[in-house]
């Protein structure tokens, strides 16, 4: 009788249908692009063309450049950033009050609603002339990804003992070294996973590119959504697709290197 | 050995970007808001309250202003369907998390998975993704006229409907992961020891596993919450333009609308509720890291 409680009637129910509702329309996108005919929701049969047509699309092309381009800059910073400050936080002797005020810098991006970072990023940029193109794209997603990849490389520093670095340190290792062939190697899974996590969070972008990209630096979200709103084609739902199983697979990627919570 | 110098060299790339291109914009739009509109957008720099008079009235020609509710019916439509949607996110969420929680621990892995897949994919996608499932030849509307259901296709998409199963849809990972980390660390011989004394299911759940997984259910209704009253993709591709959330109406001003000191007064105003609300929750003890990580 102990597990009666456990059960709620109707909970697995719910769960089974919430979990259709989350993949539903996922799998319509993907089932979609492989339609051959031209009507978006009317299925005519199996084919490849438009994944072609998209590949061969220079918009798509050259934004899905950008958004590569922008992932991997902004991934690298903000992931070095963040790392930097993980252990700057961790590592003790630093005054109460500039502790407190990076704890609230690094939860604020995640608290403030998105619509207000991207107007407030985009009068910023206008109001100091900054016109680097790709470039304030780069910098508004590298504000965004330090937040991202900082937890889990924090969840990770918390498990380090203290008497490992102390060890290496016994063996002579100046800061550096005990950083280098202690430290890291230990804190690689986290980093990894941080970066993985800034990546997809820089690939997804949406709103925050749409309002502070220039023309001519659009990203593949931003440049699906212009496409969206002349009219969906299964040429949009095939590089849709291809996003999506993008970042399917870093989740998954993710989860295994890190095998915790990915949140 | 510990040189405090080292950590706060570590820490001044953070603290350099963050102030500069994080902070100084939020300063920036604070300014904004309290400066005069150019009529082809941006400010002209000089102090003016019209940002914020623009909520209750619109200015004439004759530069008299008459009391107008047009924007506060926006603001109490989309809070409205913010707090629908995070209401239904919990029925929903809640008990997809318990169902987790109660899962073998193999399993567990796997529905985390399941459910972080999701949270994780591409939102404008997802979104628009509801436009092939919802229009008048979409997939509801085939299966129903394949199966004889109804004779005339229903409209759902452009819709507040829409909006809300859009905006459901978008944010409900973000109430299931919170509410099952909670439940996870629950000690479960309460619920045991509260059967055990002969409660009902209800009670026990009103009164054993509500206060136990509530740091959860906050961190889920602000994780939520927020996105959903800011969002801007839901109401712009589902709602058909009809009806806007705040976050459409903040973006309209810098573009369309060519209101910047209107739009960064919204800003100001939505953020302002929004940290209020947290610092509230925060007192409780709960603490902004419990929403956070």
């Amino acid at each position: 009788m102990s597990n009666n409680a456990r059960s709620m009637p109707g909970f697995g129910a719910i769960t089974w249908l919430g979990i259709a509702f989350l993949y539903l329309p996922i799998i319509a996108v993907i089932a979609f692009s492989f339609n051959s005919g031209r009507l978006i929701t009317v299925w005519e049969g199996f084919s490849f063309d438009w994944y072609a047509r998209a590949f061969g699309n220079s918009d798509l092309q050259r934004a899905a450049i950008n958004s590569m381009i922008v992932a991997v800059s902004a991934t690298t910073a903000g992931t070095i950033i963040a790392l930097a400050a993980a252990l700057a936080l961790h590592g003790g002797g630093l005054p109460r009050p500039l502790k407190n005020t990076s704890y609230a810098l690094m939860a604020l991006p995640l608290l403030v609603p998105e619509i207000v970072i991207a107007i407030t990023t985009m009068a910023f940029f206008g109001a100091i002339n900054l016109r680097l193109g790709l470039g304030n794209v780069l910098i508004a997603h590298i504000v965004f990804c330090i937040p991202f990849a900082y937890a889990p490389i924090r969840a990770r520093i918390a498990t380090i003992p203290k008497s490992m670095t102390e060890a290496a340190k016994d063996l002579y290792a100046d800061e550096w070294q005990a950083f280098r062939h202690v430290t890291l190697p230990l804190l690689a899974p986290g980093i990894f996973s941080g970066a993985l996590l800034a990546f997809i969070t820089s690939l997804d972008d949406f709103i925050i590119t749409y309002m502070v990209a220039p023309p001519g630096a659009t990203t593949l979200p931003v440049e699906i959504y212009s496409k969206v709103k002349r009219g969906i084609t299964p040429e949009i739902n095939a590089a849709a697709s291809m996003l999506l199983a993008v970042s399917i697979l870093i989740v998954l990627l993710s989860y295994f290197i890190n095998r915790k919570k990915v949140l | 050995m510990k040189r405090p110098q080292s950590g706060i060299t570590l820490l001044i790339p953070f603290l350099l970007v963050m102030t500069v291109f994080f902070m100084a914009p939020l300063c920036i739009a604070l300014g904004y808001s309290f400066m005069a509109a150019e009529p082809m957008g941006g400010v002209r720099p000089e102090f003016s309250l019209a940002g914020y008079q623009r909520f209750f009235y619109s200015i004439e020609t004759d530069g008299s202003l008459t009391w107008d509710t047009r924007y506060l019916q926006i603001i109490y439509s989309s809070t409205k369907l913010a707090v629908i949607s995070t209401f239904i996110c919990i029925l929903i969420g809640f008990p997809m998390a318990w169902f987790m929680a109660t899962r073998p621990a193999k399993q567990r892995d796997f529905w985390m998975i399941v459910v972080t897949i999701p949270f994780w994919t591409n939102l404008l996608i997802r979104t628009y993704a509801w436009i092939l499932i919802l229009r008048r030849d979409g997939v509801i509307n085939t299966a129903l006229d394949k199966t004889g259901i109804v004779d005339a296709p229903l409209e759902l998409l452009y819709t507040p409907f829409a909006i809300g199963l859009g905006l459901v849809y978008s944010y409900l990972p973000f109430m299931i992961l919170p509410i099952y980390s909670s439940l996870e660390r629950m000690d479960w011989r309460l619920i045991e020891a509260a059967q055990d004394l002969y409660a009902t299911r209800l009670r026990i759940l009103w009164h054993v596993v509500l206060p136990a997984c509530m740091p959860g259910l906050l961190g889920g209704i602000i994780l939520v919450f927020i996105p959903t009253v800011g969002s801007f993709l839901a109401a712009d591709l589902l709602g058909g333009g009809k009806q806007m959330m705040l976050g459409n109406l903040i973006e309209n001003q810098f573009d369309k609308g060519r209101n910047w000191p209107f739009g960064a007064a919204i800003s100001v105003i939505m953020t302002a509720v929004v940290m209020v609300g947290l610092l509230l929750i925060a007192r409780r003890g709960q603490g902004l890291k419990g929403v956070v990580g």
